[in-house]
């Protein structure tokens, strides 16, 4: 079986976000960029299945600028073993990314495609779903839990009433939590071996697909400053500002 | 609070723009890596030393190791952590290929090194001596011993220790009196008690590996009548399967004022069945081979504890509202402004920065001189290494450990009272910083390694590699606009350092205590000159970088360099006339005036 696991570069989860000056986004230049934490997930799961015998190739997919590689070779450097890049200069809404994976999976034929649940840059948490629906494959999100058997994959999802647990059916999408796992760190050993591993390189143009923004951003902007607080002098006084100046009353 | 975290953009630094060079690629290549992957090396090991190392500093310090039995535990977290740092392949960062290692270039060891001891020094102890004795082994030792013990000790699933001291000798190695007495199958029956020995025993490995010093019947006297020996705890089969354990054991651990979670053990070897290595009555010289490395690796410890100490005093500095700044008000709208806005604060952190990030840079070139050392086919750029190595190993050593003992106590005074206590984390940096003055040959020792052997050694060969390349590098540079602040007062320590240096000599000639006497000021006085060199190279490269800079990375190193070059290094000054005054105040000093203040 071979898996396939999405990755995405995005600022570094330890940097505080600063907004550009000109409102057109976030401050990218010359800020420390790392693995999204959800897809460090999928890649960790991704190995274990592969270590338990159930899966024989691992590969780690990207769509993203040229920088984009640093993240498949860290993946690569945990255990991966190829990497493909899909070069794209703009930012792809999610819609876009699963017709480019779409394209790329019809290729590959993974039987299963594992991806972080959410970015922690736009936290669109729909690239996992759209996909599902866009190839017909069953799918199960947020996912904490993953077990491979024969042609079906039991599954433990963290929802909002607590956990649900589901048997799906091969091929899958799934989208990791979290709590799936804990990422093992590359070793010394693996990192030397990763810059031997391929990595493919395409040019989303060539795909022929839609990659059409559907959405305007029109501005970022940081959220207001929290003002400094005052004292009111009774209670009356505190409703009225409550009613007049905060007016959420 | 202890905070730490790994410097990579300094590292970075020292590695495109201060090592840079045809040879450092020729170097990485070597080793089948480029800069990319350098880069994703120290991100990985700067990753596990902040999530798994740091967390556990405090807990191990405060928890210690227990002895029972025979047995050490180490602390709570430390047999995970070591089993991760193993697994991830750390041990054998520098070790050749052959014996399982990655083989890559020891100044990258060194920037591994360095964060480690910032994020647990304790724990480092435990790698740090199987390095020692895979050093020891792969210099000295037999094919045989290489093949059974090198494998295992690179993959750190077995450990190292280094057996030199006993009760009645520590700097003197001639006085020791553990004996070998060889066997009639080759093998050596080893008696004897060592003590203070590190990682002597402990829960982590399957197996430790003891490097032993000791003399052997009818062996020439002192020093000369010293072999070494590789001595088990648990002896292995010729395929380095386990057999049955040897007959030595841990009789306790020493209760002791820092690096708490590594045990200091006493070891009594009861013939204990031991290995030669290397030659008979050569034991002194593999020691030594083994040593320097050794002895760099302690002065990467003390620029480990001084990059954690700043830290730590930083982020206190800009956390605790203490007071108004004395010209205006930084703070409105809160009670007070941060302690980062007092003249003293800013110039005790200024003080540690600067003098961190110079060691750093001499410690990574002096790196950089090992390897190509390694590779160099040319024999007289081998020996410019070579020289520039041994010249600068003592430097390194004494200085780089008197920083991280003077960052640590400047850190406790940044947090005050808040740094006496316990709960911060900051007294334990002190502590734990205050061994590495002492261990691998005492600081004072190293001055008179300086002075009494490298400064006469080949008719003064070895200073002509620091000497000849400031002067040529002030030379080029001496109408360089840009360095106006850094020239000069470079100029000026250079010339004290020269002309002390030739006193020295001239005064030592006549009489061994002038030249002792003012040994550790006189390698004070060089440290300080060498890393005034480094911030002028800094400098240098930060000017011509400006313009590709929107971090302020390279505006921060200029500013530092002026500060070093300002405030720091006209110590050189009073040194030089405390040198001058000669050795006659301490040394014709009678030795009954010392008591004079008081009865005995």
């Amino acid at each position: 079986m071979k898996i396939l696991v999405t990755v995405k570069r995005v600022i570094d989860y330890n940097v505080q976000i600063r907004v550009k000056s000109d409102g057109s986004g976030v401050e990218t230049e010359n800020v420390k960029m790392s693995m999204n934490p959800p897809d460090e997930n999928a890649v960790e799961e991704a190995l274990r299945i592969k270590e338990t015998g159930k899966a024989d190739e691992v590969i780690v997919i990207s769509v993203g600028g040229e920088k984009s590689q640093e993240t498949i070779r860290t993946a690569l450097a945990m255990g991966a073993d190829r990497g493909i890049l899909i070069k794209a200069d703009s930012n792809l809404e999610p819609l876009a990314v699963a017709k480019v994976l779409q394209k790329i999976i019809e290729k590959e034929n993974p039987k299963m495609v594992l991806l972080g649940k959410q970015a922690i840059d736009d936290d669109c948490n729909q690239t996992g779903q759209m996909l599902s629906a866009l190839l017909g494959w069953e799918q199960g999100a947020f996912v904490s839990k993953i077990e491979v058997d024969g042609n079906s994959v039991s599954i433990t999802r963290e929802i909002d009433e607590g956990l649900e647990m589901l048997k799906l059916s091969l091929p899958v999408i799934v989208t990791c939590d979290l709590r799936l796992n804990e990422p093992r760190y590359a070793s010394l050993p693996n990192i030397m071996k990763a810059k031997k591993k391929p990595i493919d390189l395409l040019n989303v143009e060539d795909l022929g697909v839609d990659t059409s923004p559907r959405i305007k951003q029109i501005k970022v902007e940081e959220p207001p400053k929290r003002e400094k607080g005052i004292m009111v002098k009774d209670v009356a006084e505190l409703v009225q500002k409550l009613k007049h100046e905060a007016k959420v009353i | 609070m202890q905070v730490y975290k790994a410097p990579l953009k300094d590292y970075k630094f020292l590695i495109k723009d201060f090592l840079n060079s045809s040879t450092t690629d020729l170097i990485l290549n070597n080793s089948d890596i480029d800069q990319s992957d350098l880069e994703m090396i120290l991100d990985e090991a700067a990753k596990f030393c902040e999530e798994e190392l740091l967390p556990i500093n405090q807990s191990s310090d405060s928890e210690g190791c227990i002895f029972n039995k025979g047995k050490v535990a180490t602390p709570k977290g430390f047999i995970k952590a070591y089993k991760n740092f193993v697994e991830n392949g750390w041990q054998g960062i520098s070790v050749e290929k052959k014996y399982g290692g990655q083989n890559l270039p020891y100044f990258v060891n060194m920037f591994l090194d360095e964060m480690i001891s910032s994020a647990n020094m304790s724990f480092g102890l435990y790698p740090g001596l199987t390095s020692n004795a895979i050093d020891a082994i792969e210099k000295s030792a037999s094919n045989e011993i290489k093949d059974l013990y090198l494998p295992k000790l690179s993959t750190g699933e077995w450990t190292g220790t280094m057996n030199l001291t006993e009760p009645q000798c520590g700097t003197d190695l001639g006085l020791i009196k553990t004996m070998a007495s060889p066997q009639a199958n080759g093998s050596y029956k080893i008696t004897g008690t060592k003590i203070f020995i590190t990682c002597g025993e402990h829960d982590l490995s399957e197996n430790i590996i003891h490097l032993v010093l000791a003399k052997t019947p009818n062996s020439p006297e002192g020093i000369k009548g010293i072999s070494m020996f590789v001595v088990p705890k648990i002896i292995p089969d010729e395929e380095g399967n386990l057999g049955e354990k040897n007959s030595l054991e841990c009789s306790s651990i020493e209760k002791k004022m820092g690096i708490n979670a590594s045990p200091t053990c006493v070891m009594h070897y009861n013939e204990a069945k031991g290995w030669l290595v290397g030659d008979l009555h050569k034991g002194m010289k593999a020691m030594f081979i083994m040593m320097n490395g050794a002895r760099l690796m302690v002065g990467v410890q003390g620029l480990g504890m001084a990059e954690i100490s700043y830290q730590s005093a930083l982020y206190y500095a800009k956390e605790r509202l203490q007071g108004r700044s004395l010209k205006e008000t930084k703070n409105p709208d809160k009670p007070a402004d941060p302690i980062l806005v007092h003249p003293e604060i800013r110039k005790n952190l200024l003080k540690i920065k600067t003098l961190t990030e110079g060691i750093r840079g001499l410690m990574a070139w002096t790196g950089l001189q090992v390897d190509i050392s390694r590779i160099e086919k040319d024999k007289f750029k081998k020996q410019h290494s070579d020289d520039w190595i041994a010249l600068m190993t003592p430097i390194l050593k004494s200085f780089s450990t008197e920083v991280g003992c003077e960052a640590s106590s400047l850190a406790v005074q940044i947090y005050g009272g808040h740094g006496y206590i316990r709960d911060h984390g900051i007294e334990q940096l002190v502590r734990d910083a205050r061994i590495a003055p002492i261990y691998e040959g005492t600081n004072g020792i190293q001055a008179l390694d300086l002075v009494g052997r490298k400064m006469p050694m080949h008719t003064g060969r070895l200073l002509k590699s620091f000497f000849h390349v400031v002067k040529e590098y002030l030379e080029k540079n001496s109408f360089n606009y840009n360095l106006s602040e850094f020239i000069p007062p470079l100029a000026k320590s250079f010339g004290r350092l020269q002309q002390i240096t030739s006193f020295i000599a001239l005064k030592g000639l006549n009489d061994p205590d002038e030249a002792a006497g003012p040994a550790t000021d006189y390698l004070k006085m060089f440290s300080l000159v060498a890393i005034g060199y480094v911030w002028t190279q800094y400098a240098e490269i930060s000017y011509n970088k400006g313009k590709e800079d929107p971090e302020g990375f390279y505006k921060a190193k200029i500013e530092s360099g002026k500060y070093y070059m300002s405030k720091i290094l006209p110590e050189t000054g009073s040194l030089m006339s405390s040198i001058l005054s000669g050795a006659k105040y301490y040394n014709e000093f009678d030795d009954k005036y010392f008591d004079s203040g008081f009865a005995l």
